[in-house]
């Protein structure tokens, strides 16, 4: 019988005012019987909505009736057949728009809580082990694949590529492996040893990796074919950080977002015995409202800064942040400045940001993307005092490989062209996805992109082979 | 792990010392005008660092440091023998030498460890290379033996004229020039208010002039933005778009003052290490 409570079971989580100050994550996961209980409240569709909207295509009704059940291990193996890192999936998809979207249950009430569910079984499983033992390693099939970058694109290609006994190897250029998972995305909502067990899981699957490689510079696409890998996945992320192009970006105190995080999740610069140097002030300004625009947010607040505005020229209605992230980082007491425009960055006579002067804007008529576009109001500028200034308002891709592999082509805007349904490029043997061909995006639309194209390498290779 | 191969001064003050570390990725790619970013420990932060040389065959590449900055300092504890955790490149856009025929290098302290690769990498190929090499004083003169084997003509001067001509080497660049030199190209590397110096001599001249920045920097990828310079009037990115520019194009008011925002945390962090360890860190 199924439990019809309107609302989903609440996340346990740590107190707004007492987080906002650790970097412990935020989520504290549900208990086995609160799992149970969530689990009770899927109707488990004949047609099940939830899955399409789903870009990993997780059997998510099999695994909560598993779950329901109490079968724990076997609502892992139902969502590990498809989804090579559910404990971050259950951590940092947007789940409203995807799965949770779709769920009948929402439509009257509150949707089936499939992320906090999947994230539960995912951490049962990193707990309890495998009943088993350690899962079985396919045999090798002796074909070598090479991937670059080792985000989310890459390390769910490079799962199902394992799994099927080909011989994987990652090249990263940072000194750890992750991507995003490690460099981008916080500690407080995706603790890091999540990431490193997910990946350890990948190791398992006999899954290479060599950090400290950076393709396009120590070693070229055809230099990695030369060596005798037959077909090669570029996951190699969004890369440069963009600016506003207003007066004041190149004070002291003005930095990327990505530049933030990365002193922060990568380097741990927050803490004390890390070299890594981080100062961003009492009082900060975050322009843009994104996932990372959040995660700027929250870092800096947990890294001692007493006000912390959010700068978005929308209204919250556009915001286009998961709504979770959004809803924490008010209760943590960052401020949002919305319908707010930069115009410049102030600073003083040693060249420190001591202001950002933003105009207000309104919403007039729809534009392309179908969002209604904002207009400024004459004469409405203001200073908001602040020390520092963090710009999230996007990345453009990275053009090391473009222009280092010849007969790659190039999208208008500067990702890798690459097929939708197999993760092809423009060259034979080369397959992308993630942001790298899209720009910036979502983990689970990488990962999506990641198993495209590890399905596009083997039917590549199949008919190599067959041919 | 890299291993560190050999390590020498270069001085009698010991103001820059040679390291050459065991990396045969790196070295296999390296060309004159690229960078390697290495990180000590896990602790540790990473550091850029201009390739002095590289050996294909050994699998080394060099480099050299100054000693001035916690990171620095405490690589120049470690011995041969001792392993760093990362040593990731090469980086950057390696030095353009193509369509030269003659070139004026100028270098200023340790700017002369970056552009003397440069100056015999061109040297190599033919190009006729008068290098400038200016220091403050003769305890810290570096390379003569090298620069004077790796170019065509070679000209030490010193700030207070205790060894090669007195004087600063902007002045015999422009005494060079003054004598009816003609260069192709002249390329600077030094103390960013002596690029600065070169650029504003050279614009007179009228002489295409390409110098070498080393801002702050992060990933070294492109990634995190903050090694970002206005150059004729475009942000560029110093470890993807260079590291080097069109010196007459960079906008160097912005780079004087980007560059030292972090100078209180180093010198906190170079307290520490004085007064805590007194060296390399024993854990990790």
């Amino acid at each position: 019988m199924a439990n019809m409570r309107m609302d989903k079971n609440p996340m346990p989580e740590q107190e707004p005012l007492v987080r906002n100050k650790n970097f412990d994550e935020v989520a504290l996961g549900y208990t086995e019987e609160m799992a149970i209980d969530e689990a009770k409240r899927c109707l488990n569709c004949k047609r099940p909505k939830c899955m399409e909207g789903c870009p990993v295509s997780v059997r998510i009704p099999e695994f909560i009736a598993k779950v329901a059940e109490g079968d724990f291990d076997g609502a892992y193996e139902i969502i590990t057949s498809t989804n090579t890192l559910p404990a971050v999936c259950g951590r940092v998809c947007p789940q409203e728009t995807q799965c949770e979207g779709q769920c009948v249950r929402g439509i009257k009430g509150e949707s089936v809580g499939i992320g906090r569910l999947e994230r539960f079984v995912a951490d049962y499983h990193m707990e309890h082990g495998h009943p088993e033992g350690a899962p079985e390693v396919p045999a090798s099939n002796g074909h070598r694949v090479a991937i670059v970058g080792s985000g989310p694109a890459s390390l769910t290609c490079a799962g199902d590529l394992a799994r099927k006994g080909y011989e994987v190897t990652i090249f990263e250029a940072f000194h750890k492996p992750g991507g995003v998972l490690v460099y981008g995305i916080p500690e407080f909502r995706l603790p890091k040893a999540i990431v490193a067990r997910e990946i350890a899981k990948l190791e398992h699957f006999g899954v290479k990796i060599i950090t400290d490689a950076v393709i396009g510079r120590a070693e070229s696409i055809d230099e990695l074919f030369e060596e005798g890998y037959e077909a090669v996945f570029i996951g190699s992320g969004a890369g440069l950080p963009q600016f506003l192009h207003i007066p004041g970006e190149n004070l002291l105190g003005v930095f990327s977002a990505n530049e933030i995080l990365t002193r922060s999740n990568l380097m741990k610069a927050y803490l004390p015995e890390y070299d890594t140097p981080i100062r961003i002030g009492k009082r900060v300004a975050i322009v843009g409202g994104g996932n990372v625009a959040m995660d700027a947010a929250r870092t800096a607040k947990r890294l001692g800064a007493d006000e912390v505005y959010v700068i978005y020229r929308r209204s919250m209605d556009e915001l286009p942040a998961r709504k979770e992230e959004v809803h924490h980082a008010m209760e943590e007491e960052v401020i949002f400045n919305l319908l707010n425009n930069p115009v410049e960055i102030i600073g003083d006579e040693d060249g420190h940001v001591t202001g950002i002067k933003v105009i207000k804007m309104e919403l007039g008529e729809a534009d392309a993307s179908g969002r209604r576009r904002p207009v400024e109001v004459p004469g409405s500028e203001y200073v908001i005092d602040v020390d520092s200034v963090i710009i999230a308002i996007g990345t453009s891709p990275n053009p090391l490989i473009l222009s280092t592999t010849p007969g790659l082509e190039a999208t208008k805007k500067g990702g890798i062209v690459a097929d939708d349904d197999t993760g092809a490029t423009t060259r034979a043997g080369v397959f992308a996805g993630g942001d790298a061909v899209t720009g910036a995006a979502t983990v689970i639309k990488a990962m999506g992109a990641g198993k495209v194209g590890a399905a596009g390498i083997v039917s590549y290779l199949e008919s190599k082979q067959n041919a | 792990m890299f291993k560190i191969v050999s390590k020498r001064p270069l001085n009698e003050a010991k103001t820059v010392v040679e390291f050459v570390i065991e990396a045969p990725l790196v070295a296999r790619k390296a060309r004159p005008g690229q960078f390697i970013i290495f990180r000590l420990d896990e602790y540790g932060e990473r550091v850029p660092v201009t390739i002095a040389a590289a050996d294909t065959e050994k699998g080394t590449v060099t480099i050299m440091v100054q000693p001035v900055g916690q990171t620095t300092r405490m690589l120049n504890l470690l011995e041969a023998g001792d392993s760093i955790a990362d040593f990731v490149g090469p980086l950057g856009r390696p030095t353009n030498m193509e369509g030269l025929k003659r070139v004026c290098v100028v270098g200023g302290g340790v700017g002369n460890a970056i552009a003397y690769p440069v100056a015999k990498g061109m040297h190599d190929l033919g190009i006729e290379v008068d290098m400038v090499a200016g220091f403050r004083s003769k305890d810290i003169v570096i390379l003569e033996d090298e620069m004077r084997a790796g170019v065509t003509n070679l000209y030490i001067t010193t700030d207070d004229g205790s060894y090669g001509e007195a004087g600063f080497n902007v002045t015999k660049m422009k005494e060079l020039l003054d004598a009816g030199n003609v260069y192709d190209e002249v390329m600077a590397v030094g103390p960013t208010r002596m690029m600065q110096r070169v650029c504003d001599a050279t614009k007179e001249y009228g002489i295409k002039t390409i110098v070498s920045m080393n801002p702050i920097m992060l990933d070294g990828t492109g990634m995190c933005g903050a090694c970002r310079l206005t150059v004729g009037g475009e942000t560029k990115f110093a470890c993807v778009d260079g590291p080097e520019f069109d010196g007459h194009l960079v906008d160097w008011d912005g780079i004087l003052k980007r560059s030292v925002y972090y100078a209180e945390e180093e010198k906190a962090a170079m307290d520490h290490i004085c007064r805590i360890t007194g060296g390399v860190r024993e854990h990790g």
